[in-house]
């Protein structure tokens, strides 16, 4: 898990107790994650454990101990920045699901689920926005997570869109999707095991 | 089938806002363009009003007639049936001379297409309206400059339109649209090659625009823009579809800590 590596990188900047840690952490993210002080010592204990942290020094007069990071946990955490994030695929999430799942059967038309959909994503797509609006004095931190929910929250909308573009060149209606299964049954595409890109969804 | 959407959007295009200020209504527009087999109903039944202080975004595909509702809104067409106010004055049957003169005065347009002269200066295509108006020369080119500042476009106020990018001539545009103290802000996709940074500080400017009294027609295709706008309608073969969504539902949003 990245929490991990996030706090080894704070370290790299010296040594640190629990608290501290925890500040940097929510200054540096943004405070886009949440972390509370109990998964900061935790996580600390695992890392002293896999020896990529030490104890530095004796506890402070408050019982605090602060950490520093060692040379094997240097080694990780240069090995955790070098190596790109594989992103889990878009396609398994569940708005896909049930667009494709809504069009493959007759439970309601396809284009009903992405209206419905559409709006709500549009609805987030504004509160963003105006915080947005709003950020100019925030953090840079804050403000960059600001921008990358609003290109994901656009990324589906967009993709909504397309996806009622196509089925209305297809002639489907907001009150069947009938023609284009059948359509779509018919231009299925071969099953190919060589792509390794598409897996199939467990059972 | 009940429509799932249906309870969750008002679908009249008349202003939410209660006993504001309108200053852009459109009733039961028609616009029929070309002829014979090349006829086409480009505006259907439109009943859309825009009050001040109000940012409303026009989206739907290429073709769906947003060019066509901006041409009529800022009395660039004439509509072939229904009428359009531009702060209570009606537009339909007035003389051409006199729609020039309130276009001058209250609506501020930025093209789809620019509408760039080429043989002026970036600052003199911004003043040319404003003089056009009867603002004296010093003044029109000082609103003119500090329109192009706010365009960031300061430095290049001497340059012709060959002499800008893509991008740059497009600002050029925006600050005309914008300079002036105009009532109605028509915008045809005005950032479609700009930037990321720069289309927010376009969205901004028009926001500000807003904020300080002026109604805005915005056409976007570019969801993350249409998301500054206090309603979003949408345009399929001329009609506004029944979904208009509206700024004003708030989202919980405590996910991201705030
Ligand atoms: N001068 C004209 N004569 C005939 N038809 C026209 C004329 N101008 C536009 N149209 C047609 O009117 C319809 C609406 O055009 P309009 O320019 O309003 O579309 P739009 O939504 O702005 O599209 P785009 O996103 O491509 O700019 C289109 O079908 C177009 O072909
Ligand atoms: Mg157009």
């Amino acid at each position: 898990m990245a929490v991990k590596d996030a706090l080894l990188a704070l370290l790299a900047g010296g040594p640190c107790h629990g608290y501290q840690l925890k500040a940097d952490f929510d200054a540096a993210t943004g405070a886009a994650w949440p972390l509370n002080i109990g998964q900061v010592y935790s996580t600390l204990q695992r890392l002293e454990r896999d020896g990529l942290v030490a104890a530095d020094g004796d506890p402070d007069s408050d019982g605090r101990q602060a950490y520093r990071i060692t040379a094997d946990g240097r080694e990780a955490l240069h090995a955790w920045m070098a190596e790109p994030v594989a992103q889990p695929l878009a396609t398994r999430d569940e708005v896909s699901m049930k667009v494709l799942v809504a069009l493959a059967t007759s439970v309601v038309p396809a284009l009903e689920v992405v209206a419905a959909q559409r709006l709500a994503a549009m609805r987030t797509l504004q509160s963003l926005t105006a915080l947005k609006s709003d950020s100019a004095g925030e953090a840079l931190a804050w403000r960059l997570n600001l921008d990358r929910m609003v290109m994901l929250a656009e990324a589906e909308i967009r993709w909504l869109d397309l996806v009622e573009d196509r089925l209305e060149a297809d002639g489907q209606t907001r009150t069947d999707n009938r023609r284009t299964a059948t359509i779509d049954q018919a231009k299925k595409p071969a099953p190919r095991a060589d792509r390794s890109v598409q897996k199939e969804p467990s059972p | 089938m009940t429509d799932p959407i249906a309870d969750l959007v008002a679908t009249s295009e008349t202003s939410h806002r209660p006993s504001t200020d309108i200053v852009l209504s459109m009733r039961r527009i028609s616009l029929t363009l070309g002829a014979g087999a090349r006829r086409v109903d480009a505006l259907i039944d439109i009943d859309l009003d825009v009050a001040a202080g109000e940012l409303v975004a026009v989206t739907g595909r290429s073709g769906s007639g947003k060019s066509s509702l901006l041409n009529v809104a800022g009395g660039l067409s004439a509509p072939t049936g229904g009428s359009v106010t531009v702060d209570g004055v009606g537009l339909v049957g007035m003389s051409q001379r006199a729609l020039a003169a309130m276009r001058r005065r209250s609506v501020g347009v930025v093209f789809q297409d620019l509408n760039l002269l080429p043989t002026l200066t970036a600052a003199e295509n911004v003043a040319l309206p404003l003089e056009l108006d009867g603002v004296r020369l010093r003044e029109a080119r000082r609103q003119a400059v500090a329109a192009l500042e706010a365009v960031e476009l300061g430095s290049m106020i001497d340059s012709h339109p060959d002499e800008l990018s893509g991008g740059e001539r497009q600002r050029v545009a925006i600050a005309r649209g914008l300079a002036g103290p105009r009532r109605l802000l028509l915008a045809d996709e005005p950032t479609g090659s700009l930037d990321e940074v720069t289309s927010e500080g376009v969205m901004r400017l028009l926001r500000e625009r807003c904020d300080t009294g002026s109604a805005v027609l915005l056409v976007t295709h570019d969801p993350s823009q249409a998301a500054w706008a206090d309603r979003v309608i949408r345009l399929r073969d001329g009609r506004i579809d029944g979904v208009s969504i509206r700024a004003d539902v708030p989202v919980d949003l405590s996910e991201l800590g705030r």
